[in-house]
């Protein structure tokens, strides 16, 4: 293996494990080079675990003066190490994004020798690319904790996202894997980039052509289920970062188990938590998409989120009083409260009915999920139930049917 | 009555117009080329002749009627080359010119569901070809990539391409329907490549790929396995996502 690509192959695999490859939300033109963003991002492939393929996710180096326990690229963990120089990183993306495989560059870094020398070594990489290759693709930079605000907000400049994470949910959790670190390092440079978004929007309001900071802004990522933090305690931490710091996205990775040194983490051969963070990630969405509050799905009594139903459906078997929901009838924010009722759904509903009342049938069609949706709504032809089930029944017959459908289709599957 | 069109949106739009003018009822549309067989014996057909100037009379009064975006829609229909959504797409238009502009907006009729359903596969297929595109260098500086979509959505990524790849010259060729479009820097233009232009190329002027192409593919093919997580493999999820039919033009998954 060519040097080159043993570096490539080292340096991807650590920077695997943060999960963020988003390239949306940046409206970056092409100004006679090359290269631009697309505003709803593109997945330009998928690895085998199911994850999109958009940015070339790399360190510049796994060398790290740090020892978090959770992290792979600790100090004190056994693997080999490899720096990029900032010619390769430079070469690496411009190829790989002149031939169509990438929407861009997400480039992180462990901390050598201090957090200035990381940043500035950083900075000259995305300066690189944007004025001498004269690329206007996407970029997304991590921040690293300590460093100096000249240097981020020079960064921040060049830019599309910038995202510091969290690593474990809380103060505590983190104490215990990763002592040297805070929350408070984390939170003062989210801060300082988001006040400078903010000054940069009010001017672009007043001068025509100001410059874009960071115009996809910030996001930030924790680790679950590597401490013992509860999934109120989780979306609790995510909601205030959502409201303190403007965060376009927290992302939730299942912890994966690296190494046994550490007796206060999970051992190698756990699984991942693969169900619950999907759990929190669909509660994540009913908070910013679908009008709920935290409190109604999570809360002192319901402190975990159930794994075998979705949290919708698990509110919606919570507060039977709220059911059924008339489709003909009610507002669009009661409608995509139906489990099985997404927003697409809702909108198509609220349009057809204007042309009369609809009937189970042709909503069927319009992309719900019946087998939940049926029991929380009513159509123009539904019959008139006295004796509707309880909760716990229809709890029950949507289990099964949803067991029943994933059993029929392993059958078909293991037909090839 | 029968329309006998040519399959292109612009034929699309005559036959709108044609309806308009003849007052015809019963109305379906059949491609050119189609099977004769489907033509039935009893009923009258008019062959419609393909003309530009009736064609952007109907676009603009559609654009009037619905707005530019959704005047588009109709065009994604066409390049489906699905002939119940091209009937699903007549229905509509005859319907909004009938003064039902909001027609599009009544999903609990089966032809517009079709209609919208048909867009959203179009505008699927168009947003993967943006991703599976893989240009390969040649030692001229040319990137050429070869697709083989579902739908014909090679009209409905020229200006992606065009945008973001400006200063590099590219040709993108779907091998299915025979055509491709290449950029010089300065436009696109649609070439086509027929059998005998395939013979008459001496072995000179094939693409020679750049020195460092091969380089390159495997260094995206040794990212693709570098950045996969084993203990979250997902086949189905994988499979779901990249379905195997793409894979033929895909360097990583070679």
């Amino acid at each position: 293996m060519e040097r080159i690509e043993e570096k490539l192959k080292i340096l991807a695999d650590a920077a695997k494990y943060d999960v963020s490859c988003s390239s949306s939300g940046s409206k970056r033109k092409n100004t006679g080079g090359i290269g631009d963003a697309s505003s709803s991002g593109i997945c330009h492939t998928y690895t085998e675990d199911g994850r999109c393929v958009s940015l070339l996710k790399i360190l510049l180096t796994n060398h790290c003066i740090y020892d978090c326990a959770f992290c792979v690229s600790r100090k004190s963990n056994d693997v080999k190490r490899a720096a990029f120089t900032v010619e390769e990183v430079v070469e690496l993306t411009m190829n790989f994004y002149r031939r169509n495989y990438i929407e861009g560059l997400f480039l992180s870094s462990g901390i050598f020798k201090n957090a200035d020398f990381t940043m500035e070594r950083l900075l000259r990489v995305v300066k690189k690319l944007r004025t001498e290759e004269r690329y206007n693709g996407y970029i997304h930079l991590k921040t690293i904790p300590g460093a100096s605000e000249e240097l981020i907000k020079e960064a921040g400049l060049y830019v599309d996202r910038m995202s510091i994470n969290l690593e474990l949910p809380t103060e505590a959790g983190l104490k215990l894997v990763a002592p040297e670190k805070d929350h408070e390092s984390v939170k003062k440079p989210l801060a300082f980039v988001q006040q400078q978004i903010q000054e940069y929007q009010s001017e672009s309001k007043l001068i025509k052509h100001t410059r874009q900071f960071v115009p996809a802004g910030q996001s930030t990522q924790m680790v679950i289920g590597a401490t013992p933090e509860t999934d109120f305690e989780i979306m609790d931490v995510a909601r205030t970062f959502y409201d303190n710091y403007k965060l376009k996205r927290v992302y939730y990775s299942g912890y994966i188990p690296i190494n046994s040194e550490n007796s206060l983490l999970p051992q190698l051969g756990t699984r991942p938590p693969l169900i619950r963070e999907n759990r929190l990630y669909q509660t994540d969405w009913l908070l910013r998409f679908y009008d709920f509050k935290l409190e109604e799905i999570l809360n002192t009594q319901y402190t975990q989120l159930e794994l075998d139903i979705d949290p919708k459906l698990s509110w919606a078997l919570r507060n039977p009083h709220f059911f059924p929901v008339d489709i003909n009838r009610a507002d669009y924010k009661q409608i995509i409260r139906i489990p099985g009722i997404g927003r697409q759904s809702a909108i198509k509903i609220i349009q057809a009915r204007k042309f009369g009342q609809l009937h189970e049938y042709q909503v069927c069609k319009m992309g719900i999920a019946y087998n939940r949706a049926r029991y929380f709504m009513t159509c123009a032809d539904s019959p008139v139930v006295l004796g509707a089930p309880s909760m716990d029944q229809i709890r029950q017959r949507i289990l099964q049917k949803n067991a029943f459908n994933a059993s029929t289709t392993d059958i078909q599957l293991s037909l090839f | 009555m029968i329309y006998i069109f040519d399959g292109t949106y612009q034929g699309f739009l005559c036959c709108v117009f044609t309806y308009f003018e003849y007052k015809d009822t019963a109305v379906r549309l059949q491609l050119s080329g189609d099977d004769a067989c489907q033509t039935d014996m009893f009923s009258a057909s008019r062959s419609i002749v393909t003309d530009v100037p009736k064609a952007q009379r109907v676009q603009h009064g559609l654009q009037k009627h619905v707005g530019s975006t959704v005047a588009m829609d109709f065009f994604s229909v066409l390049l489906s080359e699905d002939r119940k959504a091209w009937a699903a797409a007549f229905y509509i238009v005859c319907r909004i010119f009938s003064g039902q502009a909001d027609i599009l907006e009544n999903f609990g009729d089966d032809q517009v569901l079709y209609f919208t359903q048909t867009v959203k596969k179009v505008s699927r297929e168009r947003h993967r070809m943006k991703a599976f595109v893989r240009f390969q260098k040649s030692n001229d500086g040319l990137f050429f990539a070869v697709i083989e979509p579902d739908f014909n959505v090679l009209p409905l990524i020229a200006d992606f391409f065009k945008k973001r790849y400006a200063d590099q010259k590219w040709l993108i060729y779907d091998v299915k329907r025979k055509y491709g479009l290449l950029y010089d820097k300065r436009t696109v233009s649609e070439v086509n490549i027929s059998p005998e232009d395939k013979q008459a190329l001496s072995a000179d002027e094939v693409i020679t790929l750049d020195e460092k192409d091969e380089h390159f593919q495997q260094l995206w093919k040794r990212y693709f396995q570098s950045t996969n997580i084993e203990a979250r493999r997902n086949m189905k999820l994988h499979l779901q996502h990249v379905p195997r039919r793409y894979w033929k033009y895909l360097v990583e998954k070679q």
